[in-house]
């Protein structure tokens, strides 16, 4: 039972005065995963009609191991960022919902770390 | 979690009552109506009506009024104007969010017409919705001018081009249609303003003789009160005025985006 006025309800705590941050950022690496992607197809093929010297030599060139971290890193960072957004649609608990956020960030985060390192290993370790 | 099932004391049962035409009509067709009646203690149900649609006018409103006067006088629901300028008779038709007075029930598909309340909104009594909230989300967003200029003695100029700007907005007539249509709104409309109330807040954003658009543009900047519009459209594909309400609130996003780059 509450005696709130419907404004108060309909103001509930007001603006959070931020969100044009993150609304611009996921545009912005959507945007940047078109060509990203387009470029990882073409890496795709190109490693798979080559064999495992040849692929280690590929992805040691300083362009192709700077772009495979780049898609990696934009498409973890843009997962995260859409993520975010369903659970704040769907979940309404606070605890569900700091859980599940952290969750998102960290396992997002982990998997983006964990795939940039191996490119990493790859491209500076050599065969 | 976001709540998929209704709750224990909206589960629609099965004891609906079923009226069957009079003897010699003619051109008949099905309406089943969700019917809800709080005082009873009792579940919702949905009645079936058979009405001779020759003996009506030709939109679901007349269906409607024909069915409270000739069969059934407990039947209630809002309207008003019967010509979609009041809002008052918005309702789902035939899983679509319409003005009962400008839907004619013969442009809706198959020979039964489904007729409930405005989806996920509190219902007070058969097809009538509990609008409070909206109605306040709309009042949070201040819908009137505001200027600290002292008032001119005449009146607040504006130019036909920046008039023109107000064009598909002020149409308007706060049906809820657009809103009760939304996802987004059914899942937060605690939350979030809806398809409807931001449509008004960019109508006073872009009226050129108001004073307080940054601080509208403030107070709309937030995850939920405006950014849980995913562009899903319903909106503007349900509007019976033939507005675009994800195209004002995309004019918005952009004018806070300017603001920062």
């Amino acid at each position: 039972m509450s005696f709130r006025t419907p404004l108060s309800t309909a103001r509930g705590l007001g603006s959070a005065k931020h969100g044009v941050g993150h609304w611009l950022s996921e545009r912005v690496a959507a945007v940047a995963l078109v060509p990203l992607v387009i470029w990882g197809a073409f890496a795709v093929i190109r490693l798979a009609a080559l064999d495992y010297y040849g692929a280690v030599a590929w992805i040691s060139e300083p362009v192709n191991a700077t772009l495979m971290i780049l898609t990696i890193a934009v498409s973890f960072m843009h997962m995260q960022s859409g993520l975010r957004v369903v659970i704040e649609d769907y979940v309404y608990t606070h605890l569900n919902k700091a859980a599940c956020l952290l969750a998102n960030l960290f396992i997002c985060g982990l998997f983006g770390a964990l795939a940039v390192f191996s490119i990493l290993k790859v491209a500076l370790g050599g065969a | 979690m976001v709540q998929l099932t209704l709750p224990k004391n909206s589960k629609i049962k099965p004891t609906g009552k079923h009226y069957p035409a009079p003897a010699g009509a003619s051109k008949v067709k099905t309406f089943k109506v969700y019917r809800y009646d709080p005082d009873s203690g009792e579940n919702p149900r949905w009645d079936t009506y058979d009405v001779d649609t020759s003996q009506c006018g030709p939109m679901v409103l007349d269906i409607l009024i024909h069915i409270k006067n000739n069969i059934d006088p407990t039947l209630t629901f809002r309207r008003s104007c019967r010509e979609g300028i009041c809002g008052s008779c918005a309702m789902n038709i035939d899983g679509r969010n319409a003005l009962a007075c400008i839907q004619g029930h013969e442009e809706c598909s198959g020979n039964k017409i489904a007729i409930s309340p405005l989806p996920h909104m509190p219902v007070v009594k058969d097809l009538i919705p509990d609008l409070t909230l909206f109605y306040a989300q709309y009042a949070s967003i201040q819908p009137w001018l505001q200027t600290e200029t002292p008032e001119p003695q005449k009146e607040w100029k504006q130019s036909p081009e920046d008039r023109e700007k107000l064009d598909g907005l002020y149409e308007c007539i706060l049906c809820a249609c657009c809103s009760t249509s939304c996802p987004s709104y059914w899942w937060n409309q605690e939350k979030y303003l809806g398809p409807a109330a931001l449509l008004h807040a960019y109508r006073w954003i872009i009226d050129s003789r108001d004073e307080q658009t940054g601080a509208r543009l403030d107070e709309l900047e937030d995850p939920f009160k405006l950014y849980r519009c995913h562009t899903i459209m319903n909106c503007a594909q349900v509007c019976p005025k033939g507005l675009n309400p994800a195209k004002a609130i995309a004019e918005v996003k952009l004018m806070l985006a300017d603001r920062v780059v």
